[in-house]
């Protein structure tokens, strides 16, 4: 699997660390929402199908990504750096909960 | 009557083997069933066995999407073991155990237990305080636990490099005599003869598309052959998990898919009679009867539905056999595969009632389903026979991690490709 950092290019996937699911969101530190900090440490939405995750390049220039990756045919859909943090406008329009 | 026996064998050999019947018939679904489970793999079929023999349960459908046992129970690497830290844990596993111990007699089908001991080897004094530890917590609840010095396990396991000059030298390792490994396909065989027997309906290339429903209530499954109704649904679905509650309209839940490999070389003379894992990664490895080496490590990483892995974990996987048995670095590997894993948050699975009314769960297996199998069926079955589940399996709940009560047996946290 080649996954292609916006600054390195096409690299190995063993120069990346996977940071798992890309749709969760981290609530304020100071948020006292239970069901919110529940949902960000412990749910996932494991589709099979397009997933849209964190990997960081740890191997290389250590940037943040957010990739877009089949979880069926393991095609990298894009890449991009993971500005924003976990939360992403996009996937949260696909009618995540 | 057992059906099996020296006598029949030999009956039937001297009749030119026309007399045996199929191990288990293939019916057409009936229209409705008092239990569907979800799943024909190992956990699938032992629950409705269980449902059929300790319950009296026994208009019950499996429905497998593909054929029976295509899944997790014909891909994994056979191991079968107790050698947990946490009681919730110790004491589930050591009741599989005390299930496998009788399950060929039990189900009058040969699974080949072979209890040839479970070693794992320690490479820092630290790990060998840690194994001194899990061992003493097994044995304070019954499990045997044996800490082995180097010159025992220099004894046990020749082949092993157990020099000072090896990559990760050996310190000393923690031994589970009464582990050990089974032949697989039997154990799915075997329960699905045993529950076919008792009446249960196994229907095979049946899929399930979606969930039917009275207000909130699960009241059947529509499938690839029509829909069928029943009083309780059950799944069993380990990898899959994900994918049949989104049919049900649960899109989030603490778990990931992850994709694990195993391997199998050509087959060698005797040469490794136990199971060993090696300390300073992620490796296990046995030889079958056939006498292949059958091994494996990490998972890939990343969150997979693909059954079949990447070249990565290939190499690192062979390195570390390398490092444990430098003689073997001319043995030829025969296949590989990859099968699915339903990795939870804490490293420990979920059988339990619900989430829906109508519903009962049983997942989150991660890599150590195989060994489950007796007892994972045993439990559910109880559970979905009297709404409530039994003290073995009561701390295996889905609210657990909102209510702070995980059981993390490696204490890795909620990282699922950790586990």
């Amino acid at each position: 699997m080649l996954i292609t950092c916006p600054y390195c290019g096409p690299r190995d996937v063993i120069e990346f660390t996977y940071q798992g699911d890309g749709n969760r969101e981290r609530p304020q530190p100071a948020s006292q929402d239970l069901d919110a900090w529940n949902a960000y440490v412990y749910d996932r939405l494991n589709p099979a199908g397009d997933h849209n995750e964190i990997w960081q390049h740890s191997g290389g220039c250590r940037a943040h990504l957010r990739v877009v990756r089949n979880t069926i045919t393991h095609e990298i859909l894009s890449t991009a750096f993971a500005r924003g943090g976990h939360k992403s406008t996009e996937n949260r329009a696909e009618g995540r909960s | 009557m057992a059906e099996y026996s020296a006598f029949s064998l030999l009956k039937n050999a001297l009749t030119g083997n026309k007399d045996w019947k199929p191990a288990w018939r293939k019916p057409d679904p009936k229209a409705s069933y008092d239990v569907i489970v979800i799943g024909g793999g190992g956990h699938g079929l032992s629950t409705a066995y269980y449902l059929a023999k300790e319950h009296g349960i026994t208009n019950v459908a499996v429905l497998e999407k593909g054929w029976l046992g295509s899944g997790n129970v014909g891909r994994n690497t056979t191991a079968v073991r107790s050698n947990y830290l946490l009681p919730q844990n110790t004491r589930f596993y050591e009741h599989s155990m005390k299930l496998w111990e009788n399950l060929s007699h039990d189900l009058n089908y040969n699974v080949m237990f072979s209890q040839r001991g479970c070693l794992n080897l320690a490479h820092t004094p630290a790990q060998l305080d840690d194994y001194a530890r899990r061992g003493n917590a097994m044995r304070h609840l019954g499990v045997d636990a044996e800490l082995m010095s180097v010159d025992q396990i220099k004894r046990l396991v020749p082949a092993l490099d157990v020099s000072g000059s090896a990559r990760f030298p050996v310190l000393g390792g923690l031994m589970q005599r009464r582990a050990g490994s089974a032949r697989h396909d039997a154990v799915a065989w075997g329960y699905a003869r045993g529950a076919d027997r008792r009446g249960v309906d196994i229907i095979e290339n049946c899929e399930v598309t979606g969930f039917l429903r009275d207000g909130g209530r699960i009241i059947g499954v529509s499938t690839t052959r029509g829909e069928i109704r029943a009083k309780k649904v059950a799944l069993a679905v380990a990898g899959s998990t994900g994918r049949v509650m989104q049919l049900a309209g649960i899109s989030h839940m603490p778990i990931e898919s992850h994709v694990l490999q195993a391997f199998v070389s050509e087959s060698l003379k005797p040469i490794i009679d136990t199971i060993l894992t090696f300390g300073m990664g992620h490796f296990y490895i046995s030889q079958s009867d056939k006498g292949g080496l059958v091994y494996g490590g990490d998972l890939d990483g990343y969150n997979s539905y693909a059954q079949r892995g990447s070249l990565p974990i290939v190499d690192e996987v062979m390195s570390e056999m390398l490092a444990l048995f430098p003689g073997l670095a001319r043995v030829r590997m025969l296949r590989s595969w990859g099968g699915l894993c339903d990795m939870t948050m804490d490293g420990s699975p979920i059988i339990t009632t619900g989430p829906l009314p109508g519903m009962y769960l049983n997942c989150g297996w991660c890599y150590g389903g195989f060994k489950a199998t007796p007892a994972s069926g045993w439990c559910f079955a109880y559970t979905i026979a009297k709404d409530e589940p039994h003290e073995f399996n009561a701390p295996f709940t889905l609210d657990r991690f909102y209510r702070g009560l995980i059981i993390d047996d490696k204490g890795q946290g909620a990282t699922p490709r950790l586990h």
